[in-house]
């Protein structure tokens, strides 16, 4: 089995070189001369349809997305800790389905919780 | 025990994999399928492209391209030579090494997903014995890409068209990891190779439900219309790649065909039963169902209008998630009750489980046109 993470990981080499070569072939041609370049500050501003950006960019955001990261990292656990019962729901058995559903419903208290208190809604 | 060693017998530890009698197997199998893969990618890829353009096209009564060879089938080919030629316009107050580094970032997770997926009867790269796992926990790795693109541009439509992916991608990852689940339950195992071989009827039969909450929340996360508020061209520009130009604005277009291409690809081999099928061969098949599953989604892409954010957010939490978990738990029960499994009886179940659950939660929630109140 190990040796088959070694194909992955030698892929993963691969599969970076690749990006990095697809990245790096215009910065090759450009001193061939077929890849223009010719900046200008108008050029290299930020696009924002023809305005001055006004202001910073990197300000403060809501703290919606924060919520939601919450949430998230709750249910997302249970959904990892269900994938090995789910391989051997067959072996386990209704006592291994019992013990899941107690669990199920621990997270769902929360969840519904999250959702009366209106963390879900997007306002 | 070397792997250079000429003697060692790779068979012996995963049969099925790898043809015994090749020399120096391991690296002749790894280069081997390296090669595969990326021609795979790539040229599936441009395929899809021109694929998109003409079945949009047809969708919208015009004919998409046709001037760059027959049918226009080399405008992929001219768009990369034209692209590859391109001035590279950097933005002056952007993050110039998070800026260079998001394209490779964003596509190198989603060229990795191909190293599980089985083209035919044991021709995959590695065998994975947790493959859909390693599948769900590598095709989100993606987003950080995209996370980086919008942050380093210095760009707030960037900025706000990043946070839309990542929240979206936060949304979809549990409604995603929960339908998979129904699946496997079925195969009893992760093995994307092991999940066709245990699909006798196509998964699709028994899994209905399953196979639409995976449509819709893989659509959401590979960012396709209905769900492609990150790009939403009227109100961000184009979001996260506005700043981007030449060579690496393509490759995130490659990232979103290559993700169209893995989601198929997925779809096939989870619910379609792979490369299963009778009289053809098993890859023709194996290609196919990726082209069928790649048709029905531009459909739904010239179909369907773009959902309003708090839309978005409401479909995957508080409909997705919990159709998704009903489902797990009602796959469950019914392996546990029928271990040997009695085919269309189930199948004939659980589509009316299906339907019954969808005119169910409809009515909960109408997410149709005004103000909505979910």
């Amino acid at each position: 089995m190990l040796a088959n993470y070694g194909y992955i990981g030698l892929f993963l080499v691969v599969a970076i070189f690749f990006a990095a070569t697809t990245i790096l072939l215009p910065v090759a041609l450009r001193f061939l001369k077929i890849v223009p370049r010719k900046p200008n500050p108008a050029k290299s501003s930020a696009y924002e349809c023809g305005m001055e950006t006004i202001g910073r960019t990197w300000v403060q955001f809501n703290f919606r997305y924060y919520f939601y990261a919450l949430v998230f990292l709750a249910l997302d656990v249970m959904v990892v800790f269900l994938y090995p019962w789910a391989v051997e729901l067959r072996g386990l058995g209704y006592s291994g389905f019992v013990g899941i559903l107690v669990f199920i419903l621990i997270i769902a208290v929360g969840y519904f919780y999250a959702w009366k208190k209106g963390v879900l809604e997007w306002k | 025990m070397s792997l250079f060693d000429p003697g060692l017998n790779l068979s012996a530890y995963y049969p099925g994999t790898l043809p015994p009698e090749w020399p120096g197997g391991y690296w002749i199998h790894w280069g081997v399928f390296v090669v595969i893969i990326l021609a795979f990618v790539l040229l599936m890829a441009m395929g899809f492209i021109w694929l998109e353009r003409r079945e949009v096209g047809r969708f919208q009564a015009r004919l998409g391209p046709n001037r760059v060879g027959p049918f226009g089938v080399l405008q992929p080919v001219a768009d990369a030579i034209k692209v590859l030629t391109k001035e590279d316009i950097i933005p002056a107050k952007g993050d110039k090494l998070v800026y260079w580094l998001a394209p490779v970032v964003a596509f190198v997770p989603v060229l990795m997903v191909f190293a599980v997926v089985p083209f035919q009867d044991g021709a995959l790269l590695a065998d994975l014995n947790i493959g859909i796992l390693y599948v769900v926990a590598i095709s989100s790795v993606s987003v950080v890409g995209v996370f980086m693109a919008g942050w380093s541009s210095n760009n707030k439509y960037s900025l706000l068209g990043a946070m839309r992916a990542v929240s979206q991608l936060v949304s979809y990852e549990i409604p995603l990891g929960l339908s998979i689940l129904g699946v496997v339950v079925l195969a009893g195992s992760l093995s994307l190779n092991s999940i066709v071989e245990a699909q006798h009827i196509p998964f699709i039969l028994l899994q209905p439900l399953g196979f639409l909450i995976y449509m819709a929340a893989a659509a959401a996360e590979i960012n396709r219309t209905p769900f492609d508020l990150l790009e939403a061209d009227s109100e961000i520009v184009a979001g996260f790649h506005t700043e981007y130009s030449g060579m690496k604005f393509a490759l995130f277009y490659l990232v979103e065909y290559c993700e169209v291409l893995a989601v198929s690809v997925i779809v096939t081999t989870l619910f379609l039963a792979g490369w299963k099928g009778p009289l053809l061969p098993p890859l023709l098949w194996f290609l196919i169902k990726v082209f069928g599953v790649f048709t029905v989604i531009v459909w739904v892409r010239a179909t369907v209008p773009r959902l309003r954010v708090d839309q978005v957010m409401a479909f995957a939490w508080k409909c997705l998630l919990p159709l998704a978990l009903i489902n797990l738990l009602i796959t469950g029960i019914q392996v546990l009750v029928w271990p040997e499994v009695l085919p269309w009886a189930v199948v004939f179940l659980n589509l009316a489980i299906m339907v019954v659950l969808i005119l169910l939660w409809s009515k909960f929630f109408k997410l149709g046109g005004g103000r909505v109140e979910v």
